[in-house]
């Protein structure tokens, strides 16, 4: 949704009742996220809010993007906060093929996640959840699961099928990193069933307008 | 007790520190999507040159490929490079308006002794004239402002008689600009009233 550049807009403070109460909302809709929300959005700090089009509003800290919000839908993360705390958002992949499609800003399509080198939730309760898809540790030494014991962010949407409405940040095959987030406009269940049509949509991906926004 | 310190302890900051490319912004590993693949590896390899490795080694490349079809791949490859000669096109055009293309400052005499200076040409130079009339009302404590000229663009006004300092200022400030691009102008009301001393 963001395809073309975007101008800033003007910054307004938040008050802090509607900062406590976004707070409130991102620990709800990402759990994983409570034990870095003092980090994300100090209570001291001021949170701002930019107008942007598409009536979307954009959170950020000083010139940190953090959230964006389209009207009244769920809270999604910007790509450079899904890069600092990668293992605390609901997850899918995409097969190598789909990523060039992905970031030029194309709706993306069932095909995309069911083929090999895609990945959907299984629904087990063995499954683990996770991010980025490279093995071994990483280049910080930690974050990426080495196929043995725990993987951080593990149980996060192991267990269930992710449902149409929430959101979901898309990792790439071959990608240590996230390349978009956006909501599903399908059920994962429903996305293995039909295996075709779009899944995710009002999506922001790497390069797009939001990315290059320059927010100072 | 220990665990009081524990607790501490994770108030530690744990947010990841990731590399972009200086390049095309993006993390790396997806330069290989955009238009300046070559400059950025460039950069990577300058700046980062263990993710290079990662990143660009034969080993790396085949790697990546062997998971397409060779259709795919093929099809992959003419994106990727019709992608790089728009950038270059859009390059060149880039440069031929730099060129080309000059800012004027001019001095405007409002009344008698009363001087604005005017900038007009900076969008060329990839310039927001709304940001940069901000930066002139800061650096020279005084009004600037944005306003539309009748031929359609717009122009930055500034209070005063500032022409010099806003070219000393740019050619500081705004690289981009080449000196020679930067013109002078004056634009005096009435003629010859006082110009015989
Ligand atoms: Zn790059």
């Amino acid at each position: 949704m963001f395809k073309k550049d975007i101008s800033p807009g003007s910054k307004s403070k938040v008050k802090s009742s509607v900062q406590r109460a976004i707070r409130t909302q991102l620990v709800q809709t990402y759990p994983l996220l409570a034990p870095h929300i003092d980090e994300i959005i100090p209570k001291k700090e001021q949170l701002d809010a930019m107008k942007i089009p598409e009536r979307v509003t954009l959170y950020l800290i000083g010139l940190t993007p953090l959230f964006y919000q389209h009207m009244t839908d769920a809270l999604l993360p910007h790509l450079k906060l899904v890069h600092r705390f990668p293992t605390c958002f609901p997850s899918l992949r995409i097969d190598r093929g789909a990523i060039r499609f992905v970031l030029s800003g194309a709706t993306l399509m069932a095909p995309g996640l069911t083929s090999t080198g895609g990945r959907l939730p299984t629904g087990a309760d063995t499954e683990k959840g996770g991010y980025g898809e490279l093995g071994g540790k990483g280049e910080e030494g930690k974050l990426y699961w080495d196929g043995e014991g725990e993987r951080e962010g593990e149980g996060w949407y192991g267990g269930r099928e992710l449902e149409k409405g929430e959101p979901v940040v898309v990792c790439a095959e071959g990608k240590l990193e996230a390349c978009a987030v956006g909501l599903l406009s399908m059920g994962t269940k429903e996305c293995k069933e039909k295996g075709k049509g779009p899944v995710v949509e009002e999506g922001h991906y790497l390069g797009d307008g939001l990315w290059r926004l320059v927010t100072e | 007790m220990a665990d009081v310190e524990a607790a501490d302890a994770s108030h530690e900051p744990q947010s990841r520190h990731v590399v972009y490319c200086g390049v095309c912004t993006l993390p790396p590993e997806y330069c290989e999507f955009g238009g300046t693949v070559k400059k950025c590896q460039e950069w990577l390899k300058k700046n980062n040159s263990t993710m290079y490795e990662r990143l660009w080694s034969e080993d790396a490349l085949a790697a990546a490929t062997s998971s397409l079809s060779l259709d795919a791949q093929k099809r992959a490859e003419k994106d990727a490079h019709k992608k790089a000669l728009k950038a270059e096109a859009a390059e060149a055009k880039q440069a031929a308006t730099i060129a080309s293309s000059k800012v004027i400052i001019k001095r405007v005499e409002r009344n008698k002794r009363k001087f604005v200076t005017t900038v007009t040409g900076l969008e060329n130079f990839g310039l927001e004239n709304k940001k940069v009339a901000k930066d002139l009302g800061k650096k020279f404590a005084t009004g600037a402002s944005v306003t539309k000229v009748p031929s359609g663009g717009e122009e930055i006004v500034v209070q005063g008689d500032v022409s010099e300092e806003i070219e000393e200022f740019f050619l500081e400030k705004f690289p981009v600009i080449p000196e020679d691009n930067i013109e002078l102008v004056e634009d005096k009301k009435k003629k010859g009233s006082g110009a015989g001393g």
